[in-house]
């Protein structure tokens, strides 16, 4: 059920982000672009998403268990340090470079789409390199990799 | 600040939003997980034990929904203007950074803010700006619109 779950949940978010032009880049750097003709639509995408969004956390808050009895994970983290700071920095770049996020890119993988697998295989590698970098940080300090904040389940 | 108003469609956005929100919800209700696309990706790559199933097959839904969409509406059509090695840089920058600061557009900006976590408005105000800055400097100081070959 979890699995099946999940599986609808990424179905309708593909959908809204076709439905609602987020998965074409052009329109996003269109958005992107406040000095030129800009197109506000991206504000909207986000206004819709978060007012729904936010009347979903506000139940689940409140829950210890989602409805299907799996254990809520909600992020814990309060701190702000600078590898959140640094790598949405990094990530605002490559967004404004090419018009993709991880969401959007993976859609218009579905499209058939070779430019976005170009971007996916290089996302990929990007992700692989986190995970070898982190590795080898935890080994040189393991005490101090846990406690770390920016590791936690959040995206 | 010129607004396009050919390319803007208020009406698309906030429904295609809305879709979006309730995907969110679904998945934060049914399953308790936060729908971050980039942390639910960057979890296949450290595969742990019960944990992979639920993320390919929330990964399996995005790729699948431009063929469902297509079974309700036609699909528009996107429009790629970036060059092969600007999508090579494109998507190390993404990939990277969306690790190191926990999330991306999905987690921090619909999720995150939706929960008023102050990390996630960090984050959200922090890769809009870079977003804004950096094509401010391709298209309006460097020229470039297509970014490279």
């Amino acid at each position: 059920m979890i699995v099946f779950a999940s599986l609808l949940a990424g179905l309708v978010f593909g959908l809204g982000l076709i439905a609602s032009g987020m998965a074409n880049p052009a329109k996003v750097l269109g958005f992107l672009d406040l000095v030129g003709r800009w197109d506000p639509s991206l504000v909207f995408v986000m206004g819709g998403a978060i007012a729904v969004g936010a009347i979903a956390f506000f139940f689940a808050r409140r829950r210890t268990v989602s409805l299907l009895g799996a254990a809520m994970k909600l992020p814990t983290a309060r701190h702000v340090d600078r590898r959140l700071v640094v790598g949405s920095l990094l990530f605002g770049v490559g967004w404004g470079v090419a018009g993709f996020c991880p969401g959007p890119a993976l859609v218009a993988l579905g499209l058939g789409e070779a430019k976005a697998l170009l971007f996916v295989v290089a996302m990929l590698v990007g992700m692989g390199v986190f995970e070898v970098l982190e590795r080898h940080r935890r080994r040189r300090r393991p005490n101090r990799a846990d406690v770390l904040p920016g590791q936690e389940v959040v995206t | 600040m010129l607004i396009d108003w050919m390319a803007f469609t208020p009406w698309t956005a906030l429904a295609g939003g809305v879709l979006i929100g309730i995907a969110a919800a679904m998945l934060v209700l049914l399953n308790g997980r936060i729908a971050g696309v980039s942390g639910i990706v960057g979890g296949l790559l450290k595969p742990a034990m019960g944990d992979v199933a639920w993320r390919a097959a929330f990964v399996a839904g995005l790729i699948a929904a431009p063929f469902v969409y297509t079974l309700l509406a036609p699909l528009p059509t996107i429009q790629i203007d970036a060059g092969h090695s600007a999508l090579v840089l494109a998507g190390l920058l993404v990939g990277m950074g969306t690790r190191y600061g926990s999330g991306c557009t999905s987690g921090h900006g619909v999720c995150g803010v939706s929960r008023l976590s102050r990390r996630s408005l960090v984050a959200t105000a922090t890769f809009m700006a870079a977003g804004f800055v950096t094509v401010f400097v391709l298209r309006h100081l460097l020229g470039v619109v297509g970014v490279g070959p």
